[in-house]
């Protein structure tokens, strides 16, 4: 059985060439990049190589503003606890209830030792409340952490408005980009962005490296200490296979990009509208105006998604689903709530999220296998 | 990922008995929309009073889905008397176990079958409400259902207890109230535990008992030091033992006989027992 995979928001496939590339880190090139002698200090150039490509993936001026991580959670938790502790006065903490754990998790984690927290709402598109984040802005400085784009729905918020009132009363805005990062085109250098989270297996890179933009000036306070390696921001001998990938995999997804925002749209429009088509009773969840390219999220009416998922993945097809039961907690997703996407609904949320390697037939499978799976948890549902 | 057992990942995509009786005798829905899972279960009994149809609908997830199946299975065939003695850890039983964050799925199949039950009659709808207090609000779990859920499953968290029956598991503000009633139901299950002796007993109960307690209490330590026991006759309050091995001839086995033998029995089983050694 052929694998139809559509869950790109969860992890991506590795590109060929980014494995590629990191092959010779992990044989002939294995010294340590700190060493004085030529066969380890000769590593070091390809790190920067790396900085200089994730940088031009996001616009940073400068790519000593880039701080390599192990991951997007890392480079949430650095941001957000060490930008909190790194600064003067106790900042307000301010943030959006339908945020990745990766930020609620520190941000909870800085309420608890004393920090004020806000948690912002969204409408039922999921578009972020601005009105209560200006007037939340005004309380004082903050360090604000609100999501460039979310991973369940693709919504993409105003980052650009949402900086600039951070900035108008003094505060420190951070952006968690790990789902928009290599989807859509942007130019930090030029927004009003403090910090930037990225992730490497969102974008064709393996698992286990991220990054952390960080502009000239903003202080973090370190979470891994004894080393002076990224600067002192980021103690540990550099993951130099992985960093060599990721930097390849943002130049990659910078030529990518055009691609993304015209076929791969292009398929996700069409998988959606087939979908709304095909099967009655669903529904878009998020503002289809203002989304990732490659992302949607239906709901399916009185029926439940982890039971959509099990017998779409009997047929091959990977997506996810923002339904309690799959999770294992009694709750549905939680940005979903803070929607308040109906009851009906609810519970019966699938998430189809694409890739650059996705082709017309894994839409067609799609379409072909879903409508089947919808009608047949309707005839066991007592609510139809 | 759940690990579902083969079993419940056969009656979730090749379900039993779904759909509607015509004219049922019994019919019960519970769970809701907002709650993330329903059960409605619809029987038929025959002329001798056995379940001779019986059918569902479920909106849920896998689990809650085989649960279903698997519990109309368990009651065709059944009078009403027998299925009522149907639990929720024999339907997780029948599917060969579920993941613990799942028990609550096989809670919702033992409550629809209470139900349907109760419809056949009373002729009215059951509501949780009926026999029992509301304590969480988000998924409407009554006391009387935390009860039947903790000893049914012996829940000692109240992180099972939500894996069981919900409850607990939306807003959180009920928490403290579930740790009170469940630390006063296991204190109660404790106490029980205590006082075997003053539960009525039969006679076949009180031999296995008394064996029980010689096994688990007495013949360790004998065997230790190379001797045994056999136990020989049980009349009313006398209970008559043979020493074999090393301590049949034993200097101090009359020793035994009273401070270990008698003493555990009297502890475990009755104050009025009385041990005899036959040579």
């Amino acid at each position: 059985m052929k694998t139809v995979y559509v869950d790109n928001n969860a992890t991506t496939q590795l590109a060929d060439e980014v494995r590629d590339a990191m092959i010779p880190f992990l044989t002939d090139l294995w010294g340590n990049p700190s060493s004085m002698h030529t066969f380890g200090g000769q590593v070091k150039k390809y790190i920067e190589t790396a900085r200089e490509q994730v940088a031009a993936l996001i616009g940073a001026s400068d790519p000593q503003e880039i701080t390599f991580t192990s991951c997007g959670s890392e480079s949430n938790n650095l941001a957000i606890r060490g930008g909190a502790e790194a600064m003067d006065k106790p900042p307000h903490v301010i943030t959006s209830k339908v945020e990745h754990a990766a930020v609620s998790g520190p941000c909870h984690y800085l309420e608890d030792r004393g920090f004020r927290l806000t948690k912002l709402d969204v409408d039922a598109l999921g578009d972020l409340d601005t009105g209560t984040l200006l007037h939340e802005v005004k309380a004082g400085k903050s360090l604000t952490s609100i999501m460039w784009a979310n991973n369940e729905t693709g919504v993409i918020f105003p980052v650009s408005q949402i900086g600039e009132l951070v900035h108008e009363y003094g505060g420190i805005f951070h952006t968690d980009g790990v789902q928009a990062v290599g989807k859509i085109p942007m130019n930090v250098s030029e927004m009003p962005i403090d910090m930037l989270s990225l992730s490497g297996h969102k974008l064709h890179a393996p698992k286990g490296v991220g990054a952390l933009y960080i502009r000239r000036g903003i202080k973090v306070k370190p979470l891994v200490l004894g080393g002076h390696q990224e600067r002192g921001r980021r103690a540990g001998t550099e993951n130099v296979p992985y960093i060599v990938g990721l930097g390849l995999a943002c130049e990659l997804a910078g030529k990518n990009l055009a691609d993304e925002n015209s076929r791969v749209k292009a398929m996700r429009d069409r998988l959606e509208k087939g979908i709304l088509s095909s099967c009655p009773g669903s529904r878009i969840n998020g503002d289809s105006l203002h989304r990732l390219p490659n992302t949607t999220n239906i709901s399916f009416d009185f029926i439940e998604g982890e039971a959509i998922l099990l017998m779409l993945d009997d047929r091959g097809i990977c997506a996810s689903t923002g339904s309690a039961c799959a999770s294992g907690s009694l709750e549905p997703s939680h940005v979903l709530r803070a929607m308040n996407v109906p009851g009906t609904a609810v519970h019966g949320s699938i998430r189809f999220s694409l890739s650059t390697y996705n082709t017309e037939e894994d839409v067609d499978a799609v379409l072909t296998e879903l409508p089947k799976i919808v009608t047949r948890l309707r005839e066991l549902s007592p609510f139809v | 990922m759940w690990d579902y057992t083969d079993k419940v990942n056969e009656h979730f995509r090749n379900p039993h008995n779904v759909g509607k009786v015509e004219n049922p005798d019994g019919e019960g829905q519970v769970g809701s929309l907002a709650c993330g899972d329903a059960l409605k279960l619809m029987f038929k009994l025959d002329k001798d009073g056995r379940i001779s149809e019986a059918k569902f609908q479920t909106f849920g997830c896998a689990s809650a889905i085989a649960s279903s199946s698997a519990l109309t299975e368990m009651i065709i065939g059944k009078t009403l008397e027998e299925a009522e003695q149907i639990t929720n850890k024999d339907i997780a039983n029948y599917l060969g176990g579920l993941p613990k964050q799942k028990v609550h799925c096989s809670v919702m199949g033992r409550e629809a079958l209470e139900a349907a039950i109760y419809n056949y009659r009373t002729g009215k709808t059951w509501s949780k409400e009926i026999d029992g207090e509301v304590i969480c609000h988000c998924f409407g779990t009554t006391d009387k259902e935390i009860e039947e859920a903790v000893r049914t499953n012996d829940v000692t968290t109240v992180e099972d207890l939500t894996n069981t029956c919900k409850a607990g598991g939306g807003c959180g503000n009920c928490i403290p109230e579930l740790e009170a009633i469940l630390k006063r139901i296991t204190d109660e299950i404790e106490a029980e535990k205590q006082k075997p002796l003053h539960k009525p007993m039969t006679n076949l109960q009180r031999i296995h008992l008394i064996e029980d307690v010689i096994d688990r209490e007495v013949r360790p330590a004998l065997r230790q030091d190379g001797g045994d026991l056999e136990l020989i006759d049980v009349d009313s309050n006398i209970v008559k033992v043979r020493f074999r091995g090393a301590c049949s001839g034993c200097a101090v086995s009359t020793i035994t006989l009273k401070d270990v033998v008698e003493a555990r029995l009297k502890e475990n089983v009755s104050e009025e027992i009385v041990v005899e050694e036959v040579k």
